[in-house]
């Protein structure tokens, strides 16, 4: 195995691009090394992206934020005003494993490593966040639900880094949430998660809601019909029961040892219903 | 397969070894630097067991490659205490007998100095949840969390 | 009642009941204890395990020839390394074993009997390359049809196991070859007509998955072995004789050429009473000739040692309106793994043991399946059938508008009891924990919205065996104590305390190590909860040996008669008529005149200890079930247990607390998942999941004291009674809050939320 610590994203893009056997980008570690040791993977290749300053980097950008892909969860967390501005997204990339992992562990990979149970990249999607995709052909931007394909397989070409992921500018009176199930209470990889963006109204009333799972297909989804679901209303029974339905209805799951296809879609609606309340309260106060 | 040589800082001196690049931060620190009081219960990540600080960062260093290493300010559990004084955290976890096999000893006084470091008056479930990562089979946490926050209050009225 | 309960230290003794800091401390909170991986020695090769990933396979050869070609193999072993053994069984801590299941488990022979089953092993002088030669490695499987369920395993068309297994303890012998190794029936009275009696009879099945001890610390070994066959071992194990015994058997090695040192072990619970690697280890470094040092990874831990057993249960209890028990039944199917040995016969002494019923009978079926066989996990078989025990009596209790305290104290055994498994009962603390647990300020506590509290009792019996202890007074005064049962929870401090107490010198003045087992005379492993127990008893004898011959060498030097001096506080001064005669003299003095009065004082004690006493408890649980998913979360929790006397009440508290922690895990979340392919799908500690430290509130511990007549401080042992309550304290919590009561384990968030939807469409759930 060789191990390549470039300081450029040309020198990044340029190692993987040429690379013959099997290279995979090195941020956090926690899950390529997982995988190293259990031999699920054997790289010939590894490139550590974590001495390229803008995969490190939190800045505030065009009112918005450019998040590196090789940030930390504990970096997010101290950073002063991501947290206020995306508490879902600042509190997803939290719940990632352990303080340690959290320590590491980075949305980039997170969201790369092409699992559908990702923690972060529900809230993410809910939040309308754009991935800044770096490779041979240059720059491009994506919807980060659309980055990833089915279960370790992802639609970035040979040499492709996601750099930073975007945020958007964040309206007055909008606010994020995200909320996971586990059957203990740390630790353990999503049984379900669900992130909900809301902007509210001075009236209370929800004018644009977008709604997102995790853990429940074969990827992240950005679940429409969910976020139809609220705009409208003002959180009432009635909307609520709509947004669990329509949480429940875009579930494909499978049975595995970490919940069965019926479990997770009733926990679906109950964690919509509750993140959608959690965002709504936020929302109201910002 | 070629070693590289690594320079870092291990609790506070610096140090040179040789890893291969699958070699993880455990191993050198274990084989290659001989200190065996940094654990490895898993390997994945799951026990904290091998946690040390990279750069004052709380981390498992079973998932760092020892070629990480390189430049790095690292602290393991051997450079907790101060000569022959015991850091109050320590200390406590004697009194409180909040170890009783001791294997997973190492791994909660680094993490807890870690949280005591940036939060010094945590409350019982900051505790829990920031310690969550180190696995403990014996002793039910009972008397690690009181040791814990029994050493935040003497760190703070001392 | 009162004066039983332990709040403080005892006005009786200067040390037993205090608080030291244990004398192992400072070099575990510093790193510096020497755990099996911390060891290494010059030269060493690193030993690898090849292991089947079949369930079920015959093995028809085995080459190795490209794995030896390889640069940097230095040994490759597999069957033929190893003795074949008789069938002999053993006492091992509470199981018995047979030799020639051990050999078989160490190494296959015949048949890989489970995935995970070592087939082969290497040592290299790298692990790249160890591993490496494993792939190299050719085995021929003949892959056989697999059963890894226990009620399936005892049908007569499963896939058989051992061709030469007929079921013993059926009279007549049956003749055709099955999965059951035993059945075994234990009872008194007449069960018939006791349920005819009863004004309510119920009846429940229960199951439970294999759950594994947990350590944190994977099994790890290094041998060497010396070209005139001279070898040693440093280990982590709850018993370094026993390895050694092991060890020598399977190779053909004298026992006497074996020297096993016990390294300090991160944690046991049973699972590391037998061994895995070490005569792997031995034979790669007899061939290699040089050191080999072997370590488990987390997944070879799961998939290659020993969990306990998984069981279906059936128990049967019939009770009068006022809640007096006049029959009691249950059937134990417990899963050996695959070599027989579940802890089945336990279990079904345990079940009923903490009650007083005149007609019951228990019957055990001793079953194997294609899985990794199954090790001691604090006290074996017991948390399995009192869980179902306790969850019927709570039931009954229930429906008969009972007290489920007061049920339980309307049939409490107590001294005089004849036990359901034969003996009668001693002082037992039955009474005294269930009437701790009613005054309780636990019990009285109110409940909030979606909560319920559970209350449930158990017991372990503990047990006693071969104990050498040598206690050697030094020249300058202090005390070197060897003893021989791996420490692994605050032994040390225990046998500190009770010499520094029989002494009357500091504790500081006395330093403790666990010998090797060449230091000492026999020692049976650290289980059974016997450690404080019988090296506790040695200990006190091999003190009062020294302060014996104390007084005899001062006698000497003051020319009066041996019984005319006496011991006390910490010295020897001549007693009776002569009293006042001579000054007292210190141990220091006496240690001083120890070589011109007879030579060095030392003294020994080699007991087979006896008088083991059981521990019984009760245990309060308060929980909250989410409704909308059935995640269960336990709020607070109550641990009440008689110790007998608790030498050092901290580490006594300890065990309460980590029991508990263990039987929460295996009340919720922990089970051993399997694919239809007879493959463990969950390996390590992400999927397997044992309780973190945000999962558990603080957990409350009483200590009774009502002591063991048997032991010169009253000791119990307590390491194993608190794993035994909590899976039905829990279960009835949950039923408490609920209306549903759980018979198959782990109570996880889909299979409680399932329940939960099918009460409510029934109209019998309570949220």
């Amino acid at each position: 195995m060789r191990y390549e610590a470039p300081s450029s994203l040309e020198q990044a893009v340029g190692l993987l691009a040429a690379a013959t056997g099997d290279a995979r980008v090195l941020a956090g570690g926690t899950d390529l090394l997982v995988q190293m040791r259990t031999d699920i993977l054997n790289p010939e290749l590894v490139v550590d992206i974590k001495h390229i300053p803008e995969l490190r980097e939190i800045k505030q950008e065009g009112g918005g934020f450019r998040i590196g892909a090789a940030a930390t969860g504990a970096e997010l967390k101290e950073h002063p005003q991501l947290k206020t501005v995306w508490p879902g997204i600042v509190e997803a990339a939290n719940l990632i494993g352990s303080t340690q992992i959290q320590g590491r562990a980075t949305m980039g990979g997170n969201l790369c490593n092409g699992s559908p149970a990702a923690d972060s990249v529900p809230a993410l999607i809910a939040a309308g966040a754009k991935a800044s995709v770096v490779g041979p052909n240059g720059r491009r931007e994506i919807a980060v639900e659309d980055v990833m394909l089915a279960p370790r397989k992802l639609s970035l070409g040979k040499g492709e880094i996601i750099a930073s992921f975007i945020l958007p500018a964040k309206a007055k009176g909008s606010a994020d949430a995200y909320l996971r199930f586990i059957p203990r209470t740390e630790m353990d990889i999503a049984v379900v998660g669900c992130g909900v963006c809301l902007s509210v109204a001075a009236d209370g009333t929800i004018s644009r809601a977008r709604v997102a799972l995790g853990a429940v297909a074969a990827r992240p989804l950005l679940v429409e019909e969910a976020g139809k679901a609220l705009v409208g209303s003002k959180l009432e029974d009635a909307a609520l029961n709509k947004l669990d339905a329509a949480a429940g209805a875009a579930c494909k799951p499978i049975d595995d040892k970490r919940g069965t296809k019926e479990y997770r879609i009733k926990v679906a609606g109950v964690l919509a219903r509750r993140a959608a309340a959690i965002a709504y309260e936020r929302a109201r106060k910002a | 397969m070629a070693k590289h040589h690594i320079t870092a800082t291990v609790n506070g001196d610096p140090v040179e070894f040789l890893c291969e690049p699958q070699e993880t931060l455990l191993d050198a620190l274990r084989d290659q630097l001989h200190l065996t009081g940094t654990k490895e219960g898993c390997s994945t990540g799951d026990c904290g067991a091998c946690s040390v600080t990279v750069d004052d960062r709380l981390v498992c260093s079973c998932l760092m490659l020892g070629v990480e290493a390189e430049g790095k300010s690292i602290r393991t559990i051997e450079g907790m205490a101060q000569g022959d004084e015991l850091h109050p955290l320590q200390q406590k976890f004697l009194e409180h007998a909040a170890l009783q096999c001791g294997i997973c000893t190492p791994g909660f006084l680094v993490a807890a100095k870690a949280l005591l470091d940036k939060q010094p008056d945590p409350s019982e479930t900051e505790v829990r949840y920031w310690l969550a990562g180190n696995l403990c089979r014996c002793t039910g946490y009972d008397k690690i969390v009181r040791a814990v926050l029994d050493a935040a209050a003497e760190l703070r009225g001392a | 009642m009162q004066e039983k309960v332990k709040d403080g230290p005892s006005s009786e003794f200067q040390v037993v009941g205090t608080r030291p800091v244990r004398p192992d401390g400072a070099d575990k909170v510093t790193g510096r204890a020497k755990f099996g991986a911390d060891f290494s020695l010059p030269g060493q090769l690193v030993g690898k395990v090849l292991r089947s990933p079949y369930p079920h396979a015959r093995i028809k050869s085995i080459d190795a020839s490209a794995a030896l070609k390889l640069p940097g193999v230095k040994a490759v072993v597999c069957r033929d390394d190893f003795l074949e053994q008789s069938s002999e069984f053993i006492p091992a801590g509470e199981m018995m074993i047979n030799y020639r299941d051990v050999v078989r488990n160490v190494m296959a022979r015949e048949k890989a009997l489970y995935e995970g089953h070592a087939v082969a092993a290497v040592a290299a002088t790298s692990a790249v390359i160890a591993k490496e030669a494993l792939r190299l490695i050719k085995v021929d499987y003949e892959i056989l049809p697999h059963v890894i369920d226990v009620v399936e395993a005892m049908q007569p068309d499963a896939p058989l196991l051992h061709e030469d297994m007929f079921t013993a303890g059926i009279e007549p012998t049956p003749k055709t070859a099955s999965n059951v190794a035993k059945r075994l029936e234990i009872g008194h009275g007449d069960i018939a007509a006791g349920f005819k009696q009863a004004d309510m009879v119920i009846e429940r099945e229960f199951t439970t998955k294999p759950v594994h001890q947990g350590y944190i610390e994977p099994h790890a070994c290094v041998a060497s072995v010396s070209e005139d066959g001279q070898a040693d071992v440093w280990v982590s194990t709850q018993g370094h004789w026993v390895v050694r015994a092991h060890c020598a058997r399977l190779l053909g090695w004298d026992i006497g050429k074996v020297r096993v040192t016990a390294a300090e072990i991160g944690g046991g619970f049973g699972g590391k009473t037998v061994v895995y690697l070490e005569p792997i280890a031995l034979a790669l470094s007899k061939k290699a000739r040089r050191p080999v040092k072997m370590v488990m990874t987390r997944e070879e831990v799961f998939k290659a040692s020993g969990p306990t057993s998984g069981a279906h249960v059936r128990v049967k209890i019939g009770a009068k309106k006022d809640g007096r028990i006049v029959a009691a039944e249950a059937d134990l199917k417990y899963q050996a793994g695959a070599f027989a040995g579940s802890p089945v016969q336990p279990g079904a002494m345990c079940a009923y043991a903490p009650y007083d019923i005149e007609n019951v009978k228990v019957v055990g079926y001793d079953v194997v399946t294609n899985r990794p066989k199954v090790a001691a996990y604090r006290a074996p078989g017991g948390p399995i059938s009192e869980f179902a025990v306790e969850s019927v009596l709570d039931e009954i209790a229930a429906k008969l508008g009972i007290d489920p305290i007061d049920m339980r104290l309307k049939n409490a055994a107590k001294q005089g009891t004849k036990a359901a498994y034969g003996p009668k009962f001693g002082p037992i603390g039955m009474v005294e924990t269930l009437e701790a647990a009613k005054t309780h300020a636990h019990w009285r506590t109110p409940l909030g919205k979606h909560q319920g509290r559970g209350v449930a009792s158990g017991f372990w019996f503990n047990i006693g065996g071969e104990t050498s202890v040598s206690l050697s007074l030094n020249e300058d005064g202090t005390l070197s104590l060897t003893a021989g049962t791996p420490d692994i929870g605050g032994l040390r401090a225990s046998l500190c305390m009770m010499a520094a107490e029989e002494l009357g010198v500091p504790l500081d003045k006395i330093r403790v190590q666990i010998g090797d087992t060449g230091q000492l005379g026999y020692n049976f492993l650290t289980g059974g909860s016997r450690s404080t127990f019988s090296s506790g008893m040695a200990t006190v004898e091999a003190a009062r040996d020294v302060m014996k011959e104390a007084c005899k060498r001062a006698a000497k030097l003051w020319e009066l008669p041996d019984d005319a001096v006496e011991y006390s506080n910490g010295g020897v001064r001549p007693a009776g008529p002569n009293a006042g005669k001579h000054a007292p003299m210190t141990l220091k003095e006496i240690a001083g005149i120890a070589g011109k009065t007879g030579g060095p004082i030392v003294g020994y004690a080699r007991i087979n200890a006896a008088g083991a006493a059981p521990s019984l408890a009760t245990h309060i649980a308060d929980v909250e079930v989410d409704p909308e998913t059935g995640k269960v979360s336990v709020i607070r929790y109550t641990a009440i247990q008689d110790a007998g006397r608790a030498i050092h009440p901290s580490y006594v508290e300890g065990q309460y607390q980590g029991g508990v922690a263990q039987g929460i895990g295996w009340a919720l979340n922990e089970e051993y998942i399997y694919g239809d392919d007879g493959r463990l799908q969950n390996p390590g500690f992400l999927d397997y999941r044992v309780p973190v430290a945000s999962d558990l509130p603080m957990i409350d511990t009483v200590i009774i004291e009502v002591p063991n007549p048997r032991h010169p401080y009253g000791v119990r042992g307590v390491g194993e009674t608190p794993i035994v309550p909590p899976m039905a304290a829990i279960a009835n919590a949950v039923a408490n809050a609920t209306g549903v009561r759980f018979t198959d384990l782990p109570m996880s968030p889909p299979r409680v939320l399932k329940a939960l939807d099918e009460a409510r469409a029934k109209g019998t759930a309570k949220l």
